[in-house]
């Protein structure tokens, strides 16, 4: 098993955390946060698999990269709304969901 | 009932993680050898970095829309926050506003090397944007940046030169028949001028998408 490979099973693992975080958490700055460890586990995945061959794959770095980019602008869009959410409603979970603990 | 949605999902997971990996570990090798495809077309991309190459030559449709977000992102968080400034920081600290400008100088001076660096070795406009952000965020937080305050025309033109620019060189580009393919002779001239505008557009919506999102209101 080549190093690139285990980065990308490393980052399968973290797509699935974020993706059961994102589902099972109710806060919404916990929900981006997982959604933001879901997008890490993606690009690990893309990295990684293009190099298992042990040779570095530009193609895929650069679109790491502007994926890097979006998901931090997604982030500070996500954490506006999030923050308007609060000030106009004093709410930080989405209406449908029920707070049980 | 709770509990039990919570087990689910942790199940789905394992199982999805388990499919997952058994995927990757199967998977045959790529049919298209990219690398060598990018080795081989980059004596005629301009730049001598292989990434640079694919960011602003091979693929430079996918950087255009990708700092198009950037500023839609940007611009529906000054929507949100109404036309209201960051919070101005309380009072400020001496030993903070002294360091910010020992260190502003050097900031600049990282973020331009950045640029440069981009064209043969890892570096280029992205990296250097978020130095430049770092460096407004520092500036910000030791109470030195009034600009913010009010975000006027000078600003604005400033968060959207880097777009408009690079709108600009595919524009005049279509002339040659395709958008974004430069002719190899001025394509290292034109890929830096493209950079030198992403670098400062990049920096200014990078800061204001932090300095926004931590304003007074949201």
């Amino acid at each position: 098993m080549s190093a690139g490979l285990l980065y990308a099973l490393a980052g399968v693992l973290l797509f699935v955390l974020g993706a059961a975080g994102a589902m099972l958490l109710a806060h919404l700055l916990r929900k981006v946060l997982a959604f933001n460890v879901m997008g890490s586990g993606a690009f690990l995945v893309l990295v990684g698999l293009a190099q298992r061959e042990g040779l570095a794959d530009p193609v895929p770095q650069a679109m790491v990269l502007t994926g890097i980019v979006v998901a931090v602008a997604a982030t500070a869009l996500a954490l506006g709304l999030m923050r308007a959410l609060h000030a106009r409603t004093g709410r930080t979970h989405l209406t449908e969901e029920v707070r049980h603990d | 009932m709770k509990r039990l949605i919570r087990a689910g999902v942790v199940l789905a997971g394992l199982a999805l993680a388990a499919a997952l990996i058994l995927a990757l570990v199967q998977l045959p090798a790529a049919v298209v050898h990219l690398p060598a495809l990018v080795a081989t077309n980059l004596a005629q991309s301009g730049v001598e970095h292989p990434v640079t190459a694919v960011l602003l030559n091979f693929r430079g449709y996918d950087t255009l829309l990708e700092v198009a977000v950037l500023l839609l992102a940007l611009l529906t968080l000054l929507a949100l926050s109404g036309g209201e400034a960051p919070a101005p920081v309380g009072a400020a600290d001496p030993l903070l506003q002294g360091l910010a400008r020992k260190a502003l100088p050097l900031i600049v001076l990282s973020a331009g090397y950045l640029l440069w660096a981009g064209a043969h070795r890892p570096g280029g406009a992205f990296q250097a944007g978020a130095v430049l952000a770092a460096g407004a965020v520092l500036l910000q937080l030791a109470g030195l940046l009034p600009a913010w305050a009010a975000p006027r025309l000078l600003l604005r033109l400033g968060l959207t030169l880097g777009f408009f620019v690079f709108l600009a060189v595919a524009a005049a580009l279509l002339v040659g028949g395709a958008l974004l393919r430069y002719p190899p002779a001025s394509a290292g001239g034109l890929i830096f001028l493209i950079e030198a505008g992403l670098t400062l557009s990049l920096g200014l919506i990078l800061a204001g998408l932090f300095l926004f999102v931590t304003g007074r209101r949201a």
